[in-house]
């Protein structure tokens, strides 16, 4: 099939960028849809143009490196799916593909559809760990932890900090992420000692970072492509208010 | 030279204890004074350099992804083996041992796998104290699966992503000391260059992935946890970032490289579609526990696979090994469908893939049991291929997936150079020539967290903390070197890109270096890689330039490595005249087709040294020898 | 006693636009209550409006807590919209909502209507600045004739568009309003999570269709100076 593709261009981070228009020819629907850009890129290579840069790894849906919006979806219009495991039988010949990069104050663009989400990474800093280290630890069966809140642990766990949470709040907001992180330790016995300061710290460093506030959207949600739920941001809320008497009265 | 593996002296329980005690400490406040650089952030990389940040040295990270949590260790699905014996069911560090040793054919460091084995149970107590959600039964207590290679239920996992799990657990403890000043991340730099003083490892070069920028970075000891290269046949389980340049530019500095020829195969993958593949997806092992697989008996047969009947149908396992039929071992079951498809009877485009068929299951057990233990897989399954697999088989073909090869270490996990240390999958330790489910995540958190810190003090004890810093002209050197290899790729300005490069590697390596090996084709391949490696330099396209974000240009490096690191890989099998593990090399079967180890003449770790580009390699050994195990011939039928 | 980045959290932020937000949400519940006296003629809504009165000082304790509340609702709700915009510098050349409403993305602009229109609604019926002097003021039992006041100024179709309007801002406000603030109170979990929104509508289309009866059933003749409820 072929296809129309509108992708932002931007040199680097501090020179502005535009949508370009390229065709893809002769694609398959057996591609996913990062090949699918391969084949455009070395097609431009071919005619001597800059190819379009953007990230990518794992290409299988679980380290969290690729991140483009696909016709103003947060990884495209399949759902609880990453832009890698998206294939081009879920689009028809003739398409117009608006491709753009993660849009947030927080996630600077560093060229194309290439974005520094260094952010997340500050955010997990503050507090969202265990403090312990490595060494002279209980027995792994010293506390048994009901099924039911280690699978809810594992609910939230599964976040592969992508960022589409970011990319698809109006607000920019990176509050799933946060209370996946808050969700995950605060379910289970070992995560609960640093509940209240790990509630506090999170929230206060996505302040910091530039996100916005959770307006209860929960566009996060439907563009998560781990389906994590929004219930967690329910869970951090309820952790928060438990922290907060502690808070004013100074800990 | 015969290599020496420094393995402590005494009975192999009391080994690694013995050398604890023996070994030198460092005391506290003096740990501060040292700087340690650690490459790579996966199990291996991140555990080791949050728990030596833990003790006080200052440490540098570094990794090419944009986050530390994104190394590949992310993708493991199956599970992590520990001797917990909680099943109950007659596990011990003994038996682990015996396991590995087995699994591995003989081709591992005794006293190596005996300590990994000794250290597996401290893994799961501090994984869990991490916060890493384990599947749990009822009472509350972790559950365990088993896997191949075993006959007791040793694996704890994660659902489908224990990998995630136990990386994660291990990126938050790096952020912890991130976030107390200890540790520095560098993401999204790739390590270009080792840079050695006076013989001994001081510092690295690196490339800002960004801003394109060469940067130097001194410290008193640097530690490769650089994970694999499997993606020396281009298409692998691998992401598309791994590569073999860190460890293969130590090896060029120096470093020996060790059973580079030992790469497993992994049979259940989903097959290649097209030429534009960039990538093959690993389905979990555990599906050959329901799925029996099979070929048209007639080649030409085009019909649907579910309108073949029964007897026209060849279940060439189950044929071929009555007794472990859909279960034999990696190696085997790899090299089973190969042949069958080698010999015309595979299915699907390019005829290269058999089925995996869940019919007989399906009706035995119905579908929601299918669906309850395999629905995930059969998901991704759906997502790749659109192909339901509760109404039609599957199609699988095998695809590289992990390498027990890797840079020569010691039992302080130090290699021949002094103060370079290699973690996880990118040393050669623990696996020999095959490695068994579950074991490589076991492995690289055992060195990091257990092993490492122990023994680069022993090390650190013995010189004097911040001797060299960048500005020592070994480091100008290294960097200028580094600098005239991008310019040189850069202005070629051929007409193939370095993607195109790879993949003709890729189908050399995989036809005459793969699955099944002989003389003749590893030959071909000797003279087939220095061909394309002269092509390389002179036809391949990078295009914009040095001082930007470029992935072309990084590409571009990563194959080149490849192109000379695959010689030595295909070189080494050439020199192992017996087929071990994931080795196959058809001069040495049996009658029946299996494989014929050599313990006479090849029971040693083959060590490569550099000795310039197309110039063959010198060959160092190891001896292994086998004291507390019975070698014995590994038979599945 | 508050810790200085108290108030820069965004969680703190947000329950205070809830908490404020379910302050005046119980003010308007109040106020319907209220209202619907009208129903019973004007010895309904005139008894009502002069028991108001007497409370006296109490009257000016609820009119400062709600006053409060409304500072720091609006305050905040400027701020935070302000600060969430800042947050996407640049907007996506296409966009395509998955799971948030068109009510929840406006929440500023029904919030600024509801604003102006609590404006016009002082000025109108507490202030009595706006439409046809209601004379006498008081009726025969000395209480303010408010029930005359109604009937009269709703038979203007300008005043009864410009509170249909403003109750449309109601809808629109508390639909998006009321199922998010009990996730900002963390009430929600998976299981309420559909219901809660579903219901949030309800209550909202009720509270507003509860208050536009009024002017809409005045209108159309149904309620009038001499028989009270026809
Ligand atoms: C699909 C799949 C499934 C698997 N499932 C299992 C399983 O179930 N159980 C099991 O035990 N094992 C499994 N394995 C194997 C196991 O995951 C790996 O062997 C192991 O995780 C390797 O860990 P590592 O820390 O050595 O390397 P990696 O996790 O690969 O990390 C390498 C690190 O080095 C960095 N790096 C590499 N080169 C450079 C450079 N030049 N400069 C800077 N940084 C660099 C990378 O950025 C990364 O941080 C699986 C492997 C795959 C591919
Ligand atoms: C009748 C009066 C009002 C009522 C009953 C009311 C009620 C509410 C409620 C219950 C919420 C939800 C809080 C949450 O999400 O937790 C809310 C949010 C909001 N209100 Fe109001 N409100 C009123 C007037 C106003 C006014 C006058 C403004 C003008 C600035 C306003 C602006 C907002 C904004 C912007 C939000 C969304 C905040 C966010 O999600 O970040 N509201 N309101
Ligand atoms: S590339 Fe790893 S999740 Fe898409």
């Amino acid at each position: 099939m072929n296809l129309t593709l509108h992708v932002w261009r931007q040199r680097s981070a501090d020179e502005p960028g535009r949508m370009e228009r390229y065709l893809a020819e002769d694609i398959e629907p057996e591609m996913s849809f990062l090949e699918m850009l391969d084949v455009v890129n070395e097609g431009l290579i071919a005619q001597g143009l800059e190819p379009i840069a953007f990230d990518h790894d794992c290409r299988e849906g679980i380290c969290g490196t690729c991140s483009q919006v696909i016709n103003g979806e947060a990884h495209g219009p399949l759902a609880n799916s990453t832009v890698c495991q998206l294939h081009m039988r879920q689009f028809r010949d003739g398409d117009e593909i608006y491709i753009e990069p993660w849009r947030a104050r927080a996630f600077p663009v560093l060229k194309d559809l290439v974005v520094d989400r260094s952010a997340l990474d500050r955010l997990i800093q503050a507090n969202g760990y265990v403090s312990v280290s490595t060494g002279g630890v209980p027995d792994a069966h010293a506390v048994p932890i009901p099924k039911i809140n280690a699978e809810t642990a594992m609910d939230a766990a599964e976040c592969i900090g992508c960022g589409a949470c970011v990319a698809a709040c109006p607000n920019s907001s990176a509050m799933l992420f946060v209370a996946a992180k808050v969700g995950h330790l605060a379910s289970l016995p070992q995560g609960r000692v640093e509940a209240a300061h790990r509630v506090c710290a999170m929230t206060e460093a996505m302040q910091r970072e530039g996100f916005g506030g959770c307006g209860n959207h929960y566009e996060c949600e439907a563009a998560c492509p781990k389906g994590i739920s929004v219930k967690f941001i329910a869970q951090l809320n309820r952790e928060y208010l438990k922290a907060l008497p502690g808070k004013i009265l100074g800990k | 030279m015969i290599l020496d593996g420094k393995c402590p002296a005494g009975p192999l329980a009391d080994k690694w204890d013995k050398h604890r005690q023996e070994m030198k400490l460092i005391n506290p406040a003096n740990k501060r004074k040292f700087k340690i650089l650690v490459v790579g952030t996966g199990l291996a990389g991140a555990s080791a350099a949050a728990t030596l940040a833990e003790l006080g040295y200052r440490v540098e990270a570094f990794c090419y992804q944009d986050s530390p949590r994104r190394a590949h260790s992310i993708a493991a699905q199956g599970g992590i083996n520990a001797a917990k014996n909680y099943r109950n069911d007659g596990d011990s560090i003994l038996r682990l041992f015996q396991d590995t040793i087995k699994g591995g054919d003989f081709r591992a460091r005794e006293a190596n796998v005996y300590r990994l084995a000794q250290v597996s149970n401290a893994i799961i107590d501090q994984c869990v104290a991490q916060g890493v959600p384990f599947a749990r039964d009822y009472a509350g207590y972790l559950e365990n699966r088993s896997f191949g290679g075993a006959q007791v239920s040793r694996t704890f996992f994660a659902r489908g992503q224990t990998g995630q799990q136990l990386l994660l657990g291990a990126y938050q403890a790096l952020s912890r000391q991130v976030a107390a000043g200890t540790v520095r991340v560098f993401p999204r730099r790739e390590m270009l260059d080792l840079v050695l003083v006076d013989g001994q490892a001081r510092g690295i070069v690196v490339r800002d992935l960004v801003s394109g920028e060469i940067r130097c970075h001194a410290g008193d000891a640097v530690i490769l946890a650089t994970g694999g290269y499997a993606p020396v046949f281009n298409l692998s389980t691998n992401a598309l970032g791994c590569s073999v340049t860190a460890a293969f530019r130590a090896y060029r500095r120096g470093a020996l490289f060790a059973n580079p020829c030992f790469t497993q195969i992994h049979p259940t993958c989903i097959p290649v579609t097209g030429d534009y593949q960039s990538k093959l997806t690993l389905m979990s092992e555990s599906l050959r526990n329901d799925g029996r697989i099979w070929v048209p008996k007639n080649r030409l047969d085009e019909r649907h696979p579910n309108d073949i009947p029964e007897g026209e149908r060849d279940y060439f396992l189950e044929r071929k090994y009555p007794s472990f039929g859909n279960l034999a071992p990696r190696d085997i079951a790899s090299r089973a469908i190969k042949e069958v498809c080698d010999a015309g009877y595979g299915v699907g485009p390019g005829k290269l893939g058999v089925y995996l068929d869940f019919a007989d299951a399906l009706a035995r057990l119905g579908e929601p049991v299918i669906r309850d233990r395999y629905g995930n897989l059969f998901d991704m399954y759906h997502h790749i291929t659109d192909e339901d697999a509760y109404r039609q088989p599957m199609r699988i073909y095998p695809a590289p997936h992990y390498t027990m090869g890797g840079l020569w270490v010691d039992y302080n996990l130090q290699s021949n150079l002094p103060g370079l240390f290699v973690l996880g999958e990118a040393n050669f330790s623990d696996h020999g020539a095959n490695r068994l489910g579950a074991s490589a995540l076991m492995q690289g958190l055992a060195d990091g967290y257990f092993i490492i810190p122990y023994t680069i003090a022993d090390y650190l004890a013995r010189i004097t903390p911040g001797q060299v810093d960048t500005n020592h002209g070994a480091f100008d050197q290294a960097r200028q070197e580094v600098e005239a290899q991008l310019n040189r790729l850069l202005a070629i300005g051929g007409r193939r890109t370095a993607a195109d490069f790879h993949r003709e590697l890729g189908q050399i390596m995989w036809h005459n270096v793969g699955m099944a090996r002989s003389a003749t084709g590893l030959q071909e391949a000797l003279e087939q890689i220095p061909v394309l490696r002269e092509e390389f330099w002179q036809n391949v396209r990078v295009p914009g330039s040095g001082r930007e974000l470029n992935q072309q240009l990084e590409k571009a490096w990563r194959v080149a490595d490849f192109l000379e690191f695959a010689e030595v890989l295909t070189r080494d099998a050439l020199h192992r005249e017996e087929s071990c593990g994931g080795h196959f090399r058809v001069e040495h079967q049996t009658t029946d087709g299996e494989a014929r180890r050599d313990d006479a003449n090849f029971s040693h770790v083959a060590a490569w040294e550099y000795r310039g580009t197309g110039q063959a390699p010198e060959l160092h050994r190891e001896p292994l020898t086998f004291e507390n195990t019975h070698l014995a011939v590994r038979s599945y039928k | 006693m508050f810790h200085p980045t108290l108030f820069r959290n965004p969680v703190v932020r947000k329950l205070l636009m809830a908490f404020s937000g379910l302050l005046l949400a119980g003010f308007i519940v109040a106020h319907l209550l209220g209202n619907l006296t009208v129903f019973l003629g004007p010895n309904g809504i005139n008894a009502y409006a002069h028991h108001l009165k007497q409370l006296g000082p109490l009257l000016w304790v609820f009119r400062g807590g709600l006053l409060a509340a409304a500072g720091i609702h609006v305050s905040f709700g400027l701020l935070l919209t302000l600060e969430n915009r800042r947050a996407r510098p640049m907007a996506y050349y296409r966009n395509k909502p998955q799971r948030s409403t068109l009510a929840g993305r406006t929440m500023i602009y029904s919030g600024l209507c509801l604003a102006a229109f609590a404006g016009f609604h002082l000025l109108h019926f507490t202030l009595r600045l706006l439409g046809p002097e209601i004379t006498p003021w008081l009726d025969a039992l000395q209480r303010p004739d408010v029930f005359s006041m109604l009937v009269i100024h709703f038979r203007l179709a300008g005043f009864v568009l410009v509170y249909i309007l403003g109750m449309g801002a109601l809808y629109f406000h508390l639909s998006h309003g009321l199922g998010s603030m009990l996730q900002t109170f963390g009430l929600n979990n998976a299981r309420t999570l559909p219901w809660f929104g579903l219901l949030s509508s309800l209550i909202a289309a009720l509270l507003a269709a509860g208050f536009a009866a009024i002017p809409a059933l005045i209108f159309f003749g149904f309620i009038t100076v001499q028989g009270g409820a026809a």
